[in-house]
């Protein structure tokens, strides 16, 4: 039905037809399509979320055995909120509840690549199945990535000395009334749009023009499934983004739809969100480069893997 | 009365500290603010997000920059326990 109206309002009282018709009405359209389920997607978990907050997550994950941790730690990070600013009492806080180190990053991955804001993109952007694969793929390199850092007895490049506390943890009570829970998600969602709008605007303003005026030969040549190293390069170019990723992805988004793998384009989306620059900086100054390293290496090479399986097998 | 806010130094944790500041300015009296930076210590209140709100060693929030109603809010259910 919106496209509908958009294109009565593109071609009927603007009168536009050909290219520029395209390009208007494209961003038109996803301009505010996008808007409206991000505001959507991001109060329903941020709703959600006023239930599930880390603290509770921590007293769930105390005492789990390793795998099955590995499977709820990465589970969790889909509902719970992440801001790299909160890494260093996340992962000493967990360290200090006994709960083993590789679980704690299979909560680390999972928590910034399942956050809301790609999530509401994904599904905007791209549909339900694409999201579906995404989340389910990303949990698979959180599990994986989370199990292998754990076996391989890292614990002594924890660089601050955190000492395990004693018996088991108690929940932190934190009583709310549903209108409370309401009002704090539809602060939340304000909060983060005013922070995004503009980024999903330029994001999609530019793959409006790479729509309508970029042809399709050239993205096929450069990110199509025959370019080799394609899922590689997009790894690598997705680390410094994490900070744009809502106007980065309606980019991809078009880069897609113009030809580019899908492989490709998943490998680009999971390394902007999971591997953070930002996050890494912060890391830093609890664990060694070397962890950090591992860290990154594992879940980058998960990521890469994805891409080539689906520029393989579609 | 006293309030600390633990954070280790992000916006959000500062800008919690200047609202916390407001809301006890508006009921007067004595109290305290005070920000807690050390990871240890914020780890002895079982905070693993950050900014968070403690009235009279109670945590009261966690992970979020409160307005001064809320924390108005918070520090009356507080005085009717």
């Amino acid at each position: 039905m919106w496209k509908e109206i958009v294109d009565y309002l593109t071609i009927d009282i603007l009168g536009l037809t050909g290219k520029i018709n395209g390009v208007v009405n494209f961003f038109i359209y996803d301009t505010f399509k996008i808007w409206f389920l991000l505001i959507t997607i991001i109060f329903v978990v941020s709703y959600l979320r006023t239930h599930f907050n880390t603290e509770k997550v921590r007293v769930y994950l105390q005492g789990k055995s390793e795998f099955t941790g590995n499977i709820l730690a990465s589970l969790f990070g889909i509902i719970t909120p992440f801001c790299s600013c909160s890494a260093i009492p996340l992962f000493l806080g967990f360290i200090q509840a006994r709960i083993p180190l590789g679980v704690t990053f299979s909560f680390l991955i999972s928590s910034p690549m399942n956050n809301e804001i790609a999530i509401a993109l994904l599904f905007g952007l791209f549909g339900w199945k694409i999201t579906v694969i995404y989340i389910g793929f990303g949990l698979l390199i959180a599990i994986m990535g989370g199990y292998f850092i754990g076996k391989m007895n890292m614990e002594k490049y924890i660089l601050i000395n955190v000492k395990p506390m004693e018996g088991e943890l108690e929940d932190i009570k934190i009583n709310l009334t549903f209108a409370q829970r309401v009002k704090e998600a539809w602060e939340y969602t304000t909060d983060i749009f005013k922070k995004i709008w503009f980024y999903v605007l330029i994001g999609v303003l530019i793959g409006a023009f790479i729509h309508g005026y970029v042809p399709a030969d050239l993205i096929v040549e450069y990110a199509g499934a025959n370019n080799p190293f394609a899922p590689l390069i997009a790894v690598i170019a997705g680390i410094p983004m994490y900070s744009n990723a809502a106007g980065v992805m309606p980019l991809i988004e078009v880069l897609t739809s113009k030809g580019m793998a899908l492989g490709t384009a998943l490998s680009f989306m999971m390394a902007i969100t999971a591997l953070s620059l930002p996050e890494a900086m912060i890391l830093k100054r609890v664990i060694h480069m070397k962890l950090i390293a591992l860290f990154f290496g594992i879940v980058g090479f998960g990521i890469i893997c994805i891409g080539y399986l689906f520029n393989f097998i579609l | 009365m006293k309030i600390e806010i633990l954070g280790t130094g992000c916006a959000k944790c500062k800008a919690l500290e200047e609202v916390a500041k407001e809301a006890i300015a508006k009921i007067g009296g004595f109290h305290s603010v005070e920000k807690v930076d050390d990871i240890m210590k914020i780890m002895e209140y079982n905070v693993v997000s950050t900014p968070a709100l403690v009235i009279d060693g109670d945590v009261k929030s966690t992970g979020k920059l409160l307005t001064v109603e809320e924390i108005l809010e918070l520090i009356n259910s507080t005085d009717e326990n």
